[in-house]
């Protein structure tokens, strides 16, 4: 315990060294969405700066703050003033940004805001916090993305890192799991379980081996929370699972991870490296004579694997396969033991209830599901990214106060993966939380939220799901198996133009099929987002059905590509763009469209919008 | 190569099966694919029959059982790549490239591949070739991006 406490004063001394450099230091947010931005040209323009211009600079990565639009985002922090964020720095950017800024005082890069302290803000520089997308947000989970270097456990530890685990070590394993109970915490990936429940089942369960499993195989096309977080706070996710694991006395712990997180991968190795290091995992943790140990196992890429036996099938190196339950996996789960299995937010939120007392966590939210939610804000809307807001926050201050809105006509919002459903603006004044939004026909889900506007058809995403349920369907329920594919049949058909009557009776029938004759979560809420469009967007399966029309203009049988001879100025920027030939035309004349040679793949129109002279010289009807 | 696959299996514990999808994701790492050959090898270090080695390889999309190209393409189709056009950019680079997902070209540059979704649906649709991914992507930067790889 002493050494703990040794450690803690050394990260605080380095931490507040660190606010108070006397040299400037850069911090550049290198999650994976920065790095995708250009974050990783970025760090390497900035060593190459420091270096030529002698600047006596500290360059530090950082994780993702969340308002993925602006990056990739640098932070610069001059002796005796506050850090300050700039966005959408590319290398050419930063090549005048540091000299300007650092050397000359000033820059003529207009600063996002500042983060920490107003030690001494410089003019008319608001905090970060200001921002409208980060305002109205409340970050518990997140709090340390984007603050801290995700691989050092002296910034995690200065941040009151593990007081959570020293409080729960205090309490004891039953002592644990009552304040859980009391913190009102559900499970984050959708199904919204009570945590403490599942720990007092696993807790109570005979048996001297058991296992704690995170769930990080974040599945959910559109959704990244898990990510994100594993790359910004690894060390928030390790405190959790100790806690969890003393509290159901497991002494071995796996993190299921996709494949596709290479960096969150490496960096929870990094981390679970440093708390070796320090005693914080391995054998007797901090003294106390708990042992516990965590192994980091790769998915090899199927959805079906978010399900908990499915998952544990897959541990064991088989076909990640449901299995009918009773026996659950806290009485009998990985190699017949005890198991507990929770998802990476759960978990993350554990530290943060014991760091500020359960009864704080359940001030925060509504009324029946406490704290709060992170959500990958994504889709057509102005500013994307991931946010955490209290549970209970409605879908319109998330759409339109944080994410800013959509810029053409809003039209849908899609909640909870191909589980979920596509709620309308009727439903913009719905407060998230679990209850409400199964209310509605969708479900929480693990948080993605993808909004559409009017250039979606609502017919094309209930086809793209179920197409995606279908190929990912483990094939053990005929009901899923075959049900899906008949279903996606069914919407083909209709995309296609050749719907016959009845064709909407059928998939409600099927549905209903797959539904109840299901084993697990992914064919009972397969049906979801062709039931809820089915529901609140009719019209647009009847223009398709009736009219042979995608209002949409997306469904590609049903529209067709032309040039507008008297608007087209025979730029060629369309020639050049075609994959397929299709179109020709010498320059300065209006171009032909050769419709046997089109694939309708959009890259005309797009370059003509965007880039060519004409504007709108080619349509889509 | 393919002289380092007993090497890769022999790492393993005999007859423990519990290994076997970190022991293909360890040929995969090193071949690209999952060869015959290392079915058989994997199939007699850890008793279990081929069909059983093949059946668990087969049922995650992670693994291939084709010599990958000299640059891998993976298009990403996640809800917001395709809400944002991440099929149509499929449909234009098949005709691009010529293939379909799962096949690799006939000179051997790119393979491609369809993935659910990368995590970076905040840049949505994006493309990632070999270990870099490439954000709010459109055909044309497409076509630009591709010349990069030879």
């Amino acid at each position: 315990m002493n050494d703990f406490l040794a450690l803690r004063k050394k990260a605080l001394d380095e931490w507040q060294e660190l606010q108070h450099a006397p040299e400037p230091v850069i911090y550049i947010g290198m999650g994976s969405c920065g790095i995708a931005s250009g974050a990783g040209k970025v760090w390497d323009r900035a060593s190459e700066i420091l270096h030529q211009e002698k600047i006596p600079a500290k360059l530090l990565k950082v994780g993702c703050i969340g308002p993925c639009y602006l990056e990739p985002l640098v932070d610069i922090q001059k002796p005796g003033f506050p850090r300050v964020s700039f966005n959408n720095v590319d290398e050419q950017r930063l090549s005048k940004l540091i000299p300007e800024y650092i050397l000359n005082g000033t820059s003529k890069m207009k600063p996002l805001g500042y983060l920490g302290d107003p030690v001494e803000v410089p003019d008319g520089i608001k905090s970060l916090w200001e921002l409208p997308m980060l305002k109205e947000q409340k970050r518990i989970v997140l709090r340390n993305c984007g603050i801290i270097d995700p691989e050092s456990i002296t910034h995690y530890m200065a941040r009151d890192g593990f007081s959570g685990l020293l409080k729960a070590f205090n309490l004891g394993a039953e002592g644990v799991i009552e304040e859980v109970k009391v913190a009102g915490l559900r499970g984050r990936g959708g199904a919204g379980f009570p945590t403490h429940k599942k720990w007092q089942l696993c807790h109570d369960a005979p048996g001297s081996k058991k296992y704690l499993i995170c769930n990080a195989d974040e599945g959910d096309p559109g959704a990244f929370m898990n990510r994100s977080l594993m790359e910004g706070d690894p060390f928030a996710l390790l405190e959790g699972m100790i806690i969890a694991a003393y509290a159901i006395q497991a002494h071995q712990g796996y993190i299921y991870i996709r494949a596709e997180y290479p960096l969150a991968i490496e960096r929870l190795k990094i981390a679970i490296a440093q708390l070796h290091r320090h005693h914080l995992l391995g054998k007797d943790i901090l003294k106390t004579g708990f042992s516990f140990n965590i192994q980091i196992k790769e998915g090899a890429g199927a959805f079906v694997c978010g399900e908990e036996t499915a998952l544990i099938a897959s541990l064991e190196g088989r076909r990640g396969m449901p299995r009918s339950r009773p026996p659950y996996p806290s009485s009998s789960g990985l190699n017949g033991c005890p198991t507990n299995i929770n998802n990476v937010e759960t978990l993350a939120t554990i530290p943060a209830i014991f760091r500020e007392g359960g009864q704080a966590f359940a001030g925060i939210g509504s009324k029946s599901s406490k704290g709060t939610k992170t959500f990958a804000l994504v889709g057509k809307i102005r500013r994307t990214g991931l946010i955490e807001v209290p549970m209970g926050t409605t879908l319109r201050k998330i759409i339109y106060d944080i994410g800013g809105g959509s810029r053409k006509a809003f039209k849908a919002v899609q909640t909870g993966g191909p589980s979920g459903g596509c709620l309308s603006k009727e439903f913009l004044d719905l407060p998230v939380d679990y209850e409400s939004l199964s209310g509605a026909g969708s479900i929480m889900g693990s948080g993605g939220l993808i909004v559409m506007d009017e250039d979606t058809c609502m017919v094309d995403v209930a086809k793209y799901f179920l197409k995606f349920t279908s190929q990912e369907s483990c094939g053990k329920c005929t009901p899923c198996r075959i049900g899906t594919r008949q279903m996606v049949e069914v919407l083909e058909k209709i995309t296609r133009g050749d719907a016959e009557p009845g064709d909407i009776q059928m998939l409600e029938e099927i549905a209903g099929t797959v539904r109840d004759g299901s084993l697990c979560g992914l064919g009972q809420t397969a049906p979801n987002p062709v039931l809820t469009t089915l529901k609140y967007f009719k019209e647009e399966y009847e223009a398709h059905i009736e009219n042979q029309r995608c209002p949409a203009a997306v469904c590609r049988d049903l529209v067709e590509y032309s040039v507008i001879k008297e608007k087209c100025t025979g730029c060629q920027r369309c020639v050049d763009v075609c994959p397929t030939g299709a179109i020709t035309g010498p320059r300065s004349e209006p171009h032909y469209l050769d419709l046997e040679k089109c694939i309708k793949c959009r890259a005309c129109y797009e370059i003509c919008r965007f880039d060519a002279i004409a504007g709108d010289a080619i349509i889509i009807k | 190569m393919a002289g380092s696959i007993p090497l890769i299996i022999e790492k393993y514990e005999p007859r423990d099966k519990g290994n076997l999808i970190q022991i293909l994701q360890d040929v995969q790492r090193t071949e690209g694919y999952i060869p015959r050959e290392a079915v058989e090898k994997i199939s007699s270090h850890l008793w279990i029959s081929k069909s059983e080695v093949f059946g668990v390889a087969s049922f995650y999309s992670q693994f291939k059982f084709n010599p990958p190209g000299r640059h891998s393409i993976k298009i990403c189709l996640g809800t917001a790549c395709h809400v944002q056009g991440g099929d149509f950019l499929l449909n234009a680079l098949k005709s691009v490239i010529d293939i379909s997902p799962n096949e690799t070209t006939e000179d051997g540059r790119f393979d491609l591949d369809r993935v659910a979704c990368l995590g970076c649906c905040a840049l949505a649709p994006v493309v990632m070739i070999d270990e870099t991914i490439y954000s709010n992507m459109s055909v044309i930067k497409l076509k630009e991006t591709l010349n990069q790889y030879e």
